[in-house]
């Protein structure tokens, strides 16, 4: 039956070959003899140097030197561990009963430079927690997420997380900088575009340059150009309405900016993002759990709807004093980052011993909301505290957990600048007041930031201490910058 | 020494370190044969057996039939017969530029929806050789889950990276983790180059220096950020990346972000290799064709989805001859092979100086979180100034720093005892166990004979999900994994071995797979393997 059954569509297909027109044949003819020829012949790449003889490849083979595989890095760099004089040049922390008093180079100081802003890195309760949960599970998760590395100390401090936040939903990164630099590229694609604040921070660069959309940045906090450029957009989007369509625009900045201090215009914001069709995305790690009444940020602090911004990322290296970071929005945002978010999909979960003291401290800060008007009055004390001193200037809202103290008037040069500003770190820190300079890699920033001194302020800073510090850096800059 | 299982050709079969053949539906057992000059005495069996042709056919058609299933399913909800249970846009978002493009969601609503149970499987225990998983289960076909509350206690657990068995909660090894949690805290609120440099990260990465045999080591809190943060730091534009086909997500992002020439090599495949590095060299950059800055090999020691270890005497010589650089990531390896756990350099008995960047993590074998990078003095002082961790990232937790120096310290055998040499020979001799049975038993796995990491091929789409939820079944927690990590026609059961692991626990999962190897059609292998003689 089969049989028949070809027979009789081959009796059809040669019929079909004899009525067929002369040409139709002709031209099928051809083609199948180029196609036959294309499968044959050698494929063309265009580096291929065939022009040279064996000799002569030989002999550019020897010939090449490639570059050291790195340039060498001068020994006083302030990084390395080499100083003629004392023999430190970066410093050296140990542990003591508490971080607000750390040892730096041997030498006790109090410590204005960690930014552990409500002081929960030397809480007992966080630690005991910390220490029940390494009892049960040990210290590592041995797997990522989607291989068993899930445990449910993560499903709870996701959960919580999400509560918090008042969100429908909460995911969690092993690492505070690869938690926007992994969002990021989960929803902005070749071909999208991101309008991004001048001052945004490393980790949302990386993020961006691995998305691989068009950035556009605009002028650090100011409206009308970002509103220019949205205007800018609308109209290429005129020109081309088809491929509009399927463009996805985001706008990404950041609470509180960590390079300047300063306060993102979130309402504004908002208004522009209706107006213009583009989705928010808020990085928090500065503000989290600073501002606002009870913690949750610049939404709480503006009383902007939560549910008008698309993402809220955030680290939980800063007010938590733990490690890791999170990312919180509704679910149909949030949940893309499980299959499409790298830094969570093909690396190891957060250890739980650090997730468990998230959650203490997570307990910390809804059982006692005064601590963020404590935190804010402190900000506020330091940022007067330091006013007026001559030849630095503070950058920072007088709400900002870590200020900049950057040198009124620049000598021009940015090596002799930060060398300035090193050395009253130095004077303060041998007075035991630890300072640091605000690092940044010169080459790789978009938009390099001055050379500043950050000072940081946490709950557990005295009012005492807070004057000595603050007329230690008066002396210091009295004395140094002349 | 054991003998080569018959090897039967069909056709021209390349000789040459052909490496796994992809798409070649022949029948053959397919070895990796010998290479160009290097002669290694003790020859890396490594086997990527072919399937039978008819399995490819039907996973083929398992795809198509899933596919246009989920077409129809799709045009379902857009009728609105059936229920759409995806998350919504917002209302008053519903006219902006959709955030997700249907088509590339559909893979995830049609196959990836049908079998989701297998995988973010939560656990409420030790990560150790067996585990308790807490029960889960869905009323609406995978869209939501609920935890029931109850637990399934004693799963035998064959995914978690626990090679040598560090992950464990044994009071008296966590002393000193515990200790440094009172001193330290947590935390540390600081990057390294501020106020994060802790004297513990100082002693560990001269420890890690110690172990690996090198001269200096910097250490990172997170693995695939060592990667994708430090290789920027080393080349840029104007360099050329000589990447290994199946190298790691983060790897290929640290080589994006890095923004030199990215060019692929065959994994594994050493005449491909030398060709782009020949062509490079000779041919310079594109268009320009001015000579290359640098020119960086990037490979790992062990490749986690095939189990393959790489070449790396082969590797060594060619970056000699031709004056390239070579990064090394030992992600798998560092821990699980050598002698004494030193990692592939060990293995083959190379000198670690020869790799001008050792990189490896610390959450696999050492039970922690975190990455290292080690070599020479110049390159580690460059990335402690250079290293985009460094400057931006929050130092590594002093709880974990602790937990490696004290695994790393039971490895060396400073702490006194033999525990560590004792774990890495019995990982050693569990893997080739473990890999040997299952060869007996007729099944088809890729890899090394020394990696503890076994993919055990499944092929076909419905017997991905089944595997695993028969072996829970069964109380043994599998890891399995399909397409898109891996090839659409190869999906497969990872098995990771520990040497926690004991030979009961190995004898169970064996029994399991061959009863569900019987059942479900596994058992793809048409060699006659030989009985051999376990190395001592």
């Amino acid at each position: 039956k089969m049989a028949s059954g070809q027979q009789w569509v081959l009796v059809e297909m040669v019929q079909a070959f004899y009525e067929a027109p002369a040409y139709h044949l002709i031209l099928e003819g051809i083609l199948i003899l180029w196609i036959i020829r294309l499968l044959f012949s050698k494929t063309y790449k265009l580096q291929e140097r065939s022009d040279l003889t064996e000799k002569e490849k030989e002999e550019l083979i020897e010939e090449w030197q490639p570059e050291p595989l790195v340039p060498p890095v001068s020994k006083d760099h302030p990084s390395l561990n080499y100083d003629p004089n004392t023999k430190l040049n970066l410093s050296i922390v140990c542990g003591l009963p508490t971080s607000h008093k750390i040892v730096v180079n041997g030498k006790e100081c109090i410590n204005f430079a960690s930014f552990n802003f409500l002081g929960l890195l030397d809480n007992e309760r966080v630690k005991k927690r910390a220490l029940s949960s390494l009892k049960k599970y040990g210290v590592g998760t041995c797997g990522p997420r989607g291989f068993y590395g899930t445990f449910d100390v993560h499903l709870e401090l996701e959960d919580r997380l999400a509560k918090f936040m008042r969100t429908e939903e909460a995911i969690i990164y092993s690492y505070g900088f690869a938690t926007i630099a992994s969002a990021i590229p989960a929803y902005s694609k070749r071909g999208d575009i991101v309008f991004v604040d001048e001052a945004a921070c490393f980790a949302i660069q990386k993020g961006l340059q691995a998305s691989r959309s068009f950035i556009k940045y605009f002028k650090h906090n100011d409206m009308e150009d970002l509103e220019r450029l949205l205007k800018d957009q609308e109209v290429e989007d005129q020109k081309n309405p088809r491929k509009a369509r399927v463009i996805r625009r985001f706008i990404v900045v950041e609470g509180l900016y960590i390079n300047t201090g300063d306060i993102c215009p979130l309402p504004e914001l908002v208004k522009l993002k209706y107006r213009y069709k583009v989705r928010i995305f808020l990085e928090e790690s500065l503000s989290f759990g600073v501002l606002g009444d009870h913690g949750r940020g610049v939404t709480e602090h503006f009383g902007v709807n939560i549910d008008d911004i698309d993402l809220i990322s955030a680290n939980m290296e800063n007010a938590l004093a733990s490690i890791g970071g999170f990312c919180c929005g509704r679910s149909f945002v949030i949940d893309h980052q499980r299959l499409s978010g790298q830094g969570y999909c093909f690396s190891a979960s957060l250890p739980p011993m650090l997730a468990a003291a998230a959650i203490e401290a997570l307990n910390i800060m809804e059982e006692d909301p005064e601590i963020f008007t404590i935190l804010r009055e402190k900000c506020s004390c330091v940022h007067r505290a330091l006013q007026g001193i001559p030849g630095l200037k503070v950058v920072g809202e007088s709400f900002t957990p870590a200020l900049h103290l950057q040198l009124e008037t620049s000598t021009g040069s940015r090596d002799s600048d930060m060398k300035t500003l090193r050395t009253i770190v130095e004077y303060c820190m041998n007075r035991r007041v630890a300072l640091t300079q605000a690092r940044y890699l010169d080459k790789e920033e978009k938009f390099l930031p001055p050379p500043t001194i950050r000072v940081v302020v946490t709950v557990e800073q005295t009012d005492e201490e807070i004057n000595m510090a603050a007329s230690l850096i008066r002396e210091a800059a009295l004395a140094i910058l002349k | 020494m054991a003998r080569r299982a018959d090897v039967s050709s069909k056709g021209s079969q390349d000789l040459h370190g052909s490496g796994s053949s992809r798409n070649r539906l022949c029948g053959s057992c397919q070895e990796n044969g010998k290479s160009n000059g290097v002669a290694h005495s003790w020859s890396k069996r490594e086997s990527f057996e072919q399937a039978p042709m008819y399995v490819a056919v039907l996973t083929y058609l398992g795809f198509g039939i899933v596919t246009l299933f989920g077409y129809f399913r799709d045009f379902l909800r857009a009728v609105g017969l059936e229920k759409c249970h995806l998350a919504q846009e917002r209302d008053e978002q519903k006219d902006f530029v959709p955030l997700y493009q249907d088509f590339e969601n559909f893979y995830t609503r049609n196959l990836y929806m049908r079998v989701r149970d297998n995988w973010n499987r939560p656990i409420c225990s030790l990560p150790g050789p067996e585990f308790d998983l807490m029960e889960r289960v869905s009323d609406d076909y995978n869209w939501t889950f609920r935890l029931t509350g109850r637990t399934i206690h004693n799963v035998i657990n064959m995914g978690s990276y626990n090679y040598l068995g560090f992950a464990e909660n044994n009071e008296k090894f966590l002393q000193p983790v515990a200790n440094a949690t009172k001193e330290y805290g947590i935390g540390v609120c600081s990057t390294r180059q501020e106020m994060g440099n802790l004297d513990i990260h100082q002693e560990l990465e001269e420890l890690v220096a110690s172990f690996l045999g090198a001269e200096s080591a910097m250490t990172f809190g997170m693995g695939f950020a060592t990667n994708s943060m430090n290789i920027p730091a080393l080349v840029s534009r104007g360099c050329l990346i000589l990447s290994d086909e199946l190298n790691h997500t983060s790897l290929i992002l640290g080589a994006r972000l890095s923004g030199a020439t990215i060019r692929v090599f065959k994994h594994n495949n050493m005449q491909s290799l030398e060709k782009l590095l020949k062509e490079a060299i000779m041919g310079g950059q594109p268009r320009t064709h001015r000579p290359w800055r640098k020119i960086l090999i990037v490979v790992e020691g062990i490749y986690s989805m095939e189990g393959s270890i790489v070449r790396l005497p082969e590797i060594v010589a060619l970056k000699k001859k031709y004056k390239a650089y070579l990064y090394l990531d030992e992600a798998h390896s560092i821990g699980a092979v050598g002698a004494t756990g030193r990692g592939v350099t060990q293995l083959f008995g190379l000198d670690p100086s020869d790799v001008d960047v050792l990189m490896g993590t610390f959450t696999k074998s050492f039970g922690a979180a975190g990455g290292y990078i080690a070599g020479k003095k110049e390159l580690v002082d460059y990335l402690r100034a250079h290293s985009h961790s460094a400057a931006y990232a929050t130092a590594m937790s002093p709880p974990v720093a602790r937990q490696i120096i004290r695994a790393m310290k039971c490895i060396m055998g400073l702490d006194g005892l033999t525990v560590g040499i004792q774990r890495v020979r019995q990982l050693a001799e569990n893997t080739r166990y473990f890999r040997r049975r299952l060869q007996e038993l007729g099944f088809i796995i890729y890899g090394s004979q020394d990696s503890p990491v076994v993919p055990l091929l499944l092929y076909m789409p419905g017997k991905v999900g089944a595997f695993s939820r028969a072996m829970l079944e069964r109380k043994i927690g599998v890891v399995v994994v399909g397409f898109p990590a891996t090839p659409i026609t190869e999906a497969r059961a990872r098995f990771c071995v520990s040497s926690a692991h004991t030979r009961d626990m190995l004898d169970k999962v064996l029994c399991s797979l061959d009863e569900l190897g019987d059942y479900l059609g596994l058992k793809f292998s048409r060699r006659k393997c030989t009985q051999f003689e376990l190395d001592s």
